[in-house]
């Protein structure tokens, strides 16, 4: 476990994206501080003003400061997107514990059901089920988070399948555990590898999918100064020449979830190695 | 197992899993709240006249009754009416569908040359400046939302450069020439999301089958490196990436919903887009049906391609 820190430590891939990472959540976390403009303050006649040595990225429709905006609004997005990939794994976990450590009718009819989730894009899905639901902060987490569950599932799955059958698991039982402490005391830990590499590589496809989902306006809500929604808001506006709000919102967006996947592919190096 | 048998069941499979597919569909629209009569009469309505027209579209019967009939329907074209159009959603769908496959079949026109060259000329250069470029830009490119991409080529393509429409409507009655025109910066971020796929792919096989045994052989026995790499490693090769571009299809659907909203594309993915802002649910889970549909088909589709194409499995010979 030492020599793996190290190693995650010394991947530049990893420091890279985990650096773009914690810049954000500095961002998120201390925003509202730095930022040179109250982020949430209309000056409508200062609306769409390109931008200036006081706007360094410009103005908004609202004449809100885009800079001040792009720095609050990596806040939603990082609250989101962990919260539904901390949901998805934890259920995948224990689904993929228990369809892997028993097998039989549960594991077929559970196969069944995430072959049936995974014929659909994963936005299709959640958009469906926004739909049915309502769209809120915290039913886009338990949506993707549901989503999530299946695919982290197989994953574990896969990796209790090759544990199930060792030494250690035939020892517990001939010691007359109870297969609850069987498969959290004795097989969780072992299978922890694959479920941190399947846990970044899913905050990589939350990110991807509440950015999706709140440009196309079933993500996170106005008034908040989230990118995707920031996006949507203006970029009808890039026909006239304004494209101060859409750029600098995009780069975010694509800073962010570039950042992740580095650090999520130094993790899965790191843990293949 | 022979052929036939392996497609035979995996068919089968399908066609479960569709079914598992459509239960769910049906179970969102039994989620949403509110009377479906409600929103068609609007809140003024009369309660007495809400419970007749609920009696009238058979919303009062057990969900089962309903779940069955929906599905009957829909086996034999009938998908539907829309709320918001009140009027039939298939003529709709067809037409939408219609569009989608114009924009998709360009899209797959241009990754999929784009994707085979890209990793097989990383394969044959591997570890080298080029293949870590075309591996970085197949990455990035992948893991980027459509939404961002799409931005990106439209500022450049669109607002700086000024060479190509933003907006995918091309005018009536517009040749082929026109719409080709129309459409190349939509397809553009399908492009990117598939291209690291399919090149990573090609990379992947492409290195395998430089490795083979039979690939020594043929260079040992003196034949020309061309004929080398047409006939005996890239055959072998790309039967994978065959069966991922199959599989690539379905993911194709989820980037339409972005693609054709940011561009304003009448096609499937926008359709449902805008079911889903107007709370259309007939419009919406016959939609979303068809997509799964088409992807379940992909996925046959890419097996059936791949069983052919092997002759390991062609030949009916375990694998």
């Amino acid at each position: 476990m030492r020599t793996r820190w190290h190693l995650l430590l010394r991947s530049g891939t990893f420091g890279t994206g985990a650096a773009i990472v914690a810049f954000w959540i500095g961002c998120a976390v201390c925003g509202r501080y730095i930022v040179p403009f109250d982020p949430f303050e209309d000056d409508i006649l200062n609306a769409l003003a390109a931008p200036s040595r006081a706007h360094w990225f410009g103005t908004d429709q609202l004449g809100r400061d885009v800079l001040s905006r792009v720095i609050v609004g990596a806040r939603d997005i990082l609250l989101v997107a962990p919260l539904a990939t901390a949901l998805g794994v934890a259920l995948g976990v224990v689904l993929g514990l228990v369809t892997g450590y028993f097998r039989g009718l549960i594991d077929d009819v559970v196969g069944r059901v995430i072959d049936a989730l995974l014929a659909l894009p994963l936005v299709i899905i959640a958009l469906l089920a926004l739909t049915a639901i309502g769209t809120s902060t915290w039913t886009v987490i338990v949506v993707i988070g549901i989503v999530f569950t299946p695919l982290v599932a197989r994953t574990v799955r896969a990796a209790v399948l090759s544990e199930r059958n060792l030494d250690y698991v035939a020892a517990a039982r001939l010691r007359n555990e109870h297969a609850v402490y069987i498969l959290f005391a004795e097989i969780l830990p072992n299978v922890v590898p694959p479920v941190v590499v399947e846990a970044s590589v899913r905050l990589g496809y939350a990110i991807f999918t509440v950015a999706t989902l709140s440009f196309i306006g079933f993500g996170i809500q106005p008034p908040s100064p989230d990118w995707g929604l920031a996006v949507s808001e203006s970029y009808g506006l890039l026909d006239g020449g304004i494209w101060w709000p859409v750029l600098f919102n995009t780069l975010a967006v694509a800073s962010l979830v570039i950042g992740v996947n580095l650090a999520a592919d130094g993790i899965q190096s790191v843990v293949d190695a | 197992m022979t052929i036939g048998r392996i497609l035979a069941k995996r068919a089968a499979l399908s066609l479960l899993t569709l079914g598992l597919l459509s239960a769910m569909v049906f179970a969102g629209g039994q989620l949403l709240p509110g009377d479906v009569a409600r929103a068609i009469l609007g809140p003024l309505a009369d309660a007495g006249a809400v419970a007749n027209l609920d009696r009238q579209l058979g919303l009062d019967r057990p969900a089962l009754l309903q779940y069955w009939d929906w599905i009957a329907h829909f086996a034999t074209g009938d998908l539907g009416r829309s709320y918001s159009y009140r009027a039939p959603v298939a003529p709709f769908i067809v037409s939408a569908l219609e569009h989608s496959v114009k924009l998709g079949a360009v899209a797959f026109a241009l990754v999929v040359p784009l994707g085979i060259a890209g990793g097989v000329w990383s394969a044959l250069h591997a570890g080298r400046l080029i293949d870590r470029l075309i591996g970085l830009i197949g990455l990035s490119a992948t893991i980027l939302p459509e939404f961002v991409t799409g931005i990106v080529l439209i500022m450049i393509f669109g607002i700086w450069l000024k060479i190509l429409p933003i907006a995918a409507n091309w005018p009536p009655g517009a040749g082929l020439t026109t719409q080709l025109h129309y459409l190349l910066l939509p397809s553009l971020p399908l492009v990117l999301v598939l291209f690291g796929y399919l090149a990573k792919m090609a990379r992947a096989g492409t290195i395998e089958a430089l490795a083979a045994d039979y690939t020594r052989t043929a260079v040992l026995k003196g034949l020309k490196p061309h004929t080398v790499l047409w006939r005996h490693v890239l055959r072998n090769a790309l039967l994978p990436t065959i069966t991922v571009t199959a599989t690539q299809l379905g993911y194709l659907m989820g980037g339409l919903v972005v693609v054709e909203t940011l561009f304003r594309y009448p096609g499937i993915g926008s359709l449902i887009y805008a079911a889903a802002r107007d709370r259309d649910f007939p419009m919406l889970e016959a939609g979303v049906l068809i997509v799964g549909v088409i992807y379940t088909l992909a996925g046959l589709l890419a097996d059936t391609l791949h069983a052919l194409l092997n002759p390991r499995i062609r030949l009916g010979e375990t694998e």
